[in-house]
């Protein structure tokens, strides 16, 4: 499965990525909660910028979702603070 | 209805003038204008970026005023929201609702707004005589958008 990774505001900052493209993610990965607890393997930076302790929001195609929403094939993931516009 | 994001200023009454313009059912205006301030949480603010994620912003402020016209009687609205750089003074967002009486439009200017503060992808970074620094979100932002579930007054 590809999936599209964003991530925006201190979460863009702290990982110094904006975009990614996850032409195969791997095995058992099936959630945006679980895309989260994979990225944060990654690394120390990664698992501070998105590790359970922080606030984060999380967003599939667009729109905001629980943890717990199934990824689809093509589908794009986002990973943000908890939003301050107005 | 109108939802635009962009980084041009906006003219209230030139958008209210178009809002309302050869709609003779609207018997109210209810608008509000969000500004830069140049001190927040005892910082002095010199400027600010507003960074947002484009694509979502449009769907997210869409559905808002989608579940507003589900609870107010509304014939039009209108919101502008900016981004990029902007400085003390200058204006951030506005929300426009017309309807035929003013509780309508009110309240639904209103809930847009307590919910564009908790649901629409814009964040605000400061830059600060002590640097730069990344607004945090208001719990008060959050009790505000809930009142509007529970029925409780914040």
């Amino acid at each position: 499965m590809q999936i599209d990774l964003r991530f925006f505001a201190s979460v863009r900052e702290a990982l110094g990525v904006a975009e990614e493209r996850v032409d195969a993610v791997p095995a058992g990965i099936a959630t945006v909660g679980d895309v989260r607890e994979w990225l944060c393997t990654r690394g120390p930076v990664w698992a501070e910028t998105l590790g359970p302790q922080r606030p984060l929001r999380m967003a599939l195609n667009h729109t905001m979702v629980p943890a717990s929403t199934r990824l689809t094939d093509g589908c794009e993931v986002a990973f943000f603070p908890p939003v301050t516009g107005g | 209805m109108a939802i635009r994001v962009q980084t041009e200023d906006f003219d209230l009454s030139e958008e209210v003038r178009r809002l309302r313009a050869d709609d003779l059912r609207v018997g109210a205006v209810a608008t509000f204008v969000g500004t830069v301030r140049d001190l927040n949480d005892g910082k002095d603010v010199a400027r600010m970026t507003l960074e947002h994620y484009p694509g979502m912003t449009e769907k997210a402020l869409e559905s808002i005023v989608a579940q507003a016209r589900e609870r107010w009687r509304m014939f039009d609205a209108l919101v502008i929201h900016r981004y990029g750089e902007l400085g003390p003074g200058d204006q951030i967002v506005l929300v426009a609702v017309t309807s035929a009486h003013r509780g309508d439009a009110f309240a639904a200017c209103e809930f847009i707004m307590d919910y564009l503060k908790t649901e629409a992808p814009f964040w605000k970074k400061e830059a600060t005589p002590q640097g730069e620094r990344w607004v945090d979100a208001r719990e008060t932002d959050t009790a505000a958008r809930e009142r509007w579930v529970t029925g409780e007054k914040a």
